[in-house]
C-alpha cells in the first residue's frame, strides 16, 4: 500500500516537474508571442471594424466601411488610387527583388573566392551599413539623387529626367533606395548557401564540357537556390511594405502602401481606415508567403527557404 | 603458389625521362594522332608545388598505354589524386608535359580535354535526375534529343541501371550511385576514364563485385583507365599495372604480378602486402649473409642491400621432418599463429631471436596447423627470395 503510494507521488512529481520544464522554456516566447502579436493583431482588427470620428479615432457603431474604402470606395464614387497604390508597392518591391539578386551574385562570388581569412571581413562590410539608421542612409541617397546632385546632372544630360527636376523624388529612386537597403538581407542568405557549396559539383560540370554560363547555371546556381529563395523573402516583403524610401526619395507620385497606412495615422488620421489597409496588407503577405512555399517546394528548395 | 609461373615476367617497366615508348610521339601537338593511341596518356617531368610546401608530384615521368587499365597506387598523401587531377585538367602542372592522344594538354581547360572523371564522391547533380546525370556531358557538347536519348539508354542498360532512370540521385544507394556516376563518363565515350577512389565509400562485399565489374567493363569497352587508389588488394585486382606512389614520386611502375612480386625497394614491398625484410653481405657465387645465417639465392646480386621474400612463399615443416638435403632451411619454434580463414599466419622465432613471417593456405589437403610453442622448420627458397632497395 504505502508502495503504491510512493509511486504514485513519483509520478506526480515527475509530471509536475515536466510541467514546471515546459513553462520555463516555452513561457518567454509564449509571452512575447501573446503581447506582441496576438493582442496587437486583436486589436487591430477591432479597430479595422470600428467607425472613425471627427478626430479620425475609432468610435462605434461597428461598420465595414473601412474595408470598402480599401477597396476605393468613398463618398465620391469608386477611385483607382488604391490599386494602383497596391499595384505600384508589388512592382516596387519585385523590381527590387530582382536587382538585389542580380547584384548579390557577383558580390557574393567575389567574396567566396577570398581567402578564408578576410572573408568575415568582407561580409561585415556588407552587414555595416545596416547598422546604421534607415532615415539617415536614404537622406544620403536623396543627396545624390537630388534636384542638383550630380547623378541628376549625369541624367539631364543623357536627356533621362526632365532639366528642372531630380531623379528622386520619383519612382527609379524609390527602386534605387529599396535595393540599397535590402541589399545585405539577399546577400547574407546568398552567402550562407554559397559557404556551403560542393566545389565537386563545379568540377564535374567541368568535366561534362559545361563553362562559364552554363557552368554556373547547372553546377553553382541549384546549389544557391534555398539561399536565393530565403534572399527574396527577406527582400520582398518588407520592400513591399517600406515606409522610409517611399517617404524620402518617393514623392506623391511614387506612393506606396507603406506611407499611405503611415498617413491615416499621422496627416489625416482615419485610423479604422489604417487598421484596415493594415489588415489586407498582412492577408496579401500571408497568402504570398504560402504560394511562394508551395512554390519553392515543388522547385526542390528544402524547407530552410522559407523562413 | 600461384604467381610463381610467372616470376620470370619482363622486369620493371618504369619509363625513363625522355624515351617516350612506342605510339606516343616524342614532342609537339599532332592533331592527325592515328587511332591506335587513342587514349594513351604521356606525362613528362610532371612537378606540382602547392603554395610553400614540399612538391606534392615531383617529376613524374609516365606513359599510359591506350587502352590500358592503370592504377595509381599510394598513401593518402602521396600525390596520386594531384596527378589524376592534371590529367582531368583540374590543376595545372608547375612544370612539365601531358599528352593525351598524342596530343598537348597541359594547358587546355577541363571542358575541353575528352576526359571524365568519376569523383569519389560522386558528384550527381542534385537538381537532376538520373537519366538527366548520365545525358549532361551529351548535352553540354550538343548532341540532341533522340541520339542523346539512345545513347544514355545504351549505356544505362550496359550497366543494368535503366530502372532508376527517372528517379533522383539523393534516392539511389552507394552502389547504384556509383554506377550513375560511371555512367555519366562512359556515355560520352572519352579517350581516357579517369576513377578517383570511387569504391572507398562502399562496404567490402560491393566493393569486391564492382572491382571486377569494373575491371570487366574496362576490358569490354577497350578505354583508358586511370583509378585511384590507396587499397593496395583493390590496385592487384583489377589493374594490368600499377604505378605505386610516395612523397610525390613513382616508386615503381609495372604490370601488377612484377610489382607484387618484384619490388623494387622496401616502400613498395611493404605497400603491396606482407613481407620479410633483411640485410644481406654478398659473399660471391649466389651467397649472401644474413642475419639468420648463410642464404642462397638465384637473383643475381646488384647494389641492392636488402633481400626480401613474401610470407606465402616460405614452406613450413614440423621439425622432425625437415629436408636435409636443401639450402635455405631454418629451425625454429612458432610463437603467435593468426587464424584468417582462408590462411593462417605465423610469427617464427628462430636462432638468434630473429623473426621470420609465414603464411600458409588452409587448403583441404593441408590438415596441419601449428600450435604457438611447436618446433618447426622454415625453408626460404632461392628463387623466391628478391633483392631489393632500401
Amino acid at each position: 500500500m504505502s508502495v503504491t503510494t510512493a509511486e504514485k507521488t513519483a509520478v506526480q512529481t515527475e509530471s509536475r516537474a515536466r510541467a514546471f520544464r515546459l513553462w520555463v522554456t516555452a513561457g518567454p516566447g509564449l509571452f512575447w508571442i501573446i503581447l506582441f502579436l496576438l493582442i496587437p493583431s486583436a486589436v487591430l482588427l477591432g479597430i479595422a471594424f470600428m467607425s472613425s470620428n471627427d478626430y479620425g479615432s475609432p468610435t462605434m457603431p461597428l461598420t465595414t466601411q473601412p474595408f470598402q474604402q480599401v477597396a476605393g470606395y468613398s463618398l465620391l464614387g469608386w477611385d483607382d488610387g488604391n490599386i494602383i497604390i497596391f499595384l505600384r508597392s508589388l512592382e516596387q518591391a519585385g523590381i527590387a527583388t530582382v536587382v538585389t539578386a542580380l547584384l548579390a551574385y557577383p558580390i557574393v562570388f567575389f567574396i567566396m573566392t577570398r581567402p578564408e581569412s578576410v572573408r568575415p571581413l568582407l561580409m561585415l562590410f556588407i552587414v555595416l551599413p545596416s547598422w546604421t539608421n534607415q532615415v539617415v542612409r536614404t537622406y544620403a541617397w536623396l543627396e545624390l539623387l537630388g534636384p542638383n546632385a550630380p547623378l541628376t546632372w549625369v541624367a539631364h544630360m543623357l536627356g533621362l529626367v526632365p532639366p528642372d527636376l531630380g531623379i528622386a523624388p520619383g519612382g527609379f529612386a524609390v527602386t534605387t533606395g529599396l535595393a540599397y537597403n535590402y541589399l545585405p538581407y539577399m546577400i547574407v542568405p546568398l552567402y550562407a548557401s554559397a559557404e556551403r557549396l560542393d566545389w565537386t559539383l563545379v568540377e564535374a560540370g567541368r568535366d561534362l564540357y559545361a563553362s562559364g554560363f552554363r557552368l554556373f547555371w547547372h553546377s553553382v546556381f541549384p546549389q544557391t537556390v534555398p539561399g536565393l529563395l530565403s534572399g527574396v523573402i527577406f527582400v520582398a516583403i518588407p520592400a513591399f511594405g517600406d515606409y522610409v524610401v517611399p517617404q524620402l526619395l518617393g514623392g506623391d507620385r511614387a506612393l506606396m502602401i507603406g506611407s499611405l497606412i503611415a498617413n491615416q495615422f499621422t496627416e489625416t488620421p482615419d485610423w479604422p481606415y489604417g487598421a484596415a489597409l493594415t489588415l489586407i496588407m498582412l492577408v496579401f503577405t500571408g497568402a504570398g508567403l504560402v504560394a511562394f512555399r508551395v512554390l519553392s517546394r515543388k522547385l526542390g528548395g528544402s524547407g530552410e527557404a522559407t523562413i | 603458389m600461384p604467381f610463381d609461373r610467372n616470376v620470370n615476367s619482363p622486369t620493371y617497366l618504369t619509363p625513363v625521362p625522355g624515351t617516350p615508348t612506342a605510339g606516343t610521339p616524342a614532342a609537339g601537338p599532332s592533331p592527325a594522332s592515328s587511332i591506335s593511341n587513342r587514349g594513351a596518356i604521356s606525362l613528362t617531368g610532371i612537378t606540382r608545388i602547392f603554395a610553400g610546401t614540399v612538391p606534392a608530384v615531383d617529376g613524374i615521368d609516365l606513359n599510359i598505354e591506350a587502352g590500358e587499365f592503370f592504377t595509381l597506387l599510394g598513401p593518402s598523401g602521396c600525390g596520386k589524386t594531384t596527378l589524376l587531377r592534371m590529367i582531368a585538367g583540374f590543376e595545372a602542372p608547375d612544370k612539365g608535359r601531358i599528352l593525351i592522344s598524342g596530343r598537348e594538354m597541359q594547358d587546355v581547360p577541363a571542358h575541353k580535354r575528352a576526359v571524365n572523371t568519376v569523383f569519389q564522391s560522386y558528384a550527381l547533380f542534385p537538381h537532376l535526375n538520373v537519366a538527366d546525370n548520365i545525358g549532361f556531358g551529351l548535352r553540354m557538347r550538343g548532341v540532341k534529343g533522340a541520339e542523346r536519348g539512345r545513347r544514355v539508354n545504351d549505356i544505362m542498360e550496359l550497366l543494368q541501371i535503366a530502372q532508376f532512370a527517372r528517379r533522383n540521385a539523393a534516392q539511389l544507394s552507394g552502389g547504384q550511385r556509383q554506377r550513375v556516376a560511371l555512367a555519366r563518363a562512359l556515355v560520352n565515350e572519352p579517350e581516357v576514364v579517369l576513377l578517383d577512389e570511387p569504391l572507398s565509400a562502399l562496404d567490402a562485399k560491393l566493393r569486391n563485385e564492382l572491382q571486377v565489374e569494373l575491371m570487366r567493363m574496362q576490358k569490354r569497352l577497350k578505354m583508358t583507365f586511370v583509378f585511384v587508389t590507396h587499397d593496395q588488394h583493390e590496385a592487384l585486382v583489377m589493374s594490368d599495372r600499377i604505378g605505386v606512389m610516395s612523397k610525390g614520386k613513382l616508386q615503381q611502375v609495372g604490370p601488377v604480378l612484377d610489382v607484387y612480386e618484384k619490388p623494387r625497394n622496401v616502400f613498395v614491398a611493404e605497400f603491396l602486402g606482407l613481407s620479410n625484410i633483411w640485410p644481406i653481405q654478398n659473399l660471391g657465387s649466389g651467397v649472401v649473409e644474413m642475419p639468420l645465417g648463410k642464404l642462397q639465392i638465384s637473383a643475381s646480386i646488384g647494389a641492392e642491400r636488402l633481400a626480401m621474400i613474401r610470407p606465402e612463399k616460405i614452406w613450413i615443416y614440423n621439425d622432425s621432418q625437415r629436408p636435409e638435403d636443401r639450402p635455405n632451411i631454418f629451425r625454429g619454434v612458432v610463437r603467435e599463429a593468426i587464424y584468417m580463414g582462408a590462411s593462417t599466419q605465423y610469427r617464427i622465432e628462430v636462432a638468434g631471436g630473429h623473426f621470420v613471417l609465414a603464411l600458409d593456405t588452409n587448403n583441404i589437403s593441408a590438415e596441419r596447423s601449428w600450435q604457438p610453442g611447436e618446433a618447426v622448420a622454415v625453408e626460404l627458397k632461392p628463387h623466391n627470395i628478391m633483392l631489393i632497395e632500401s
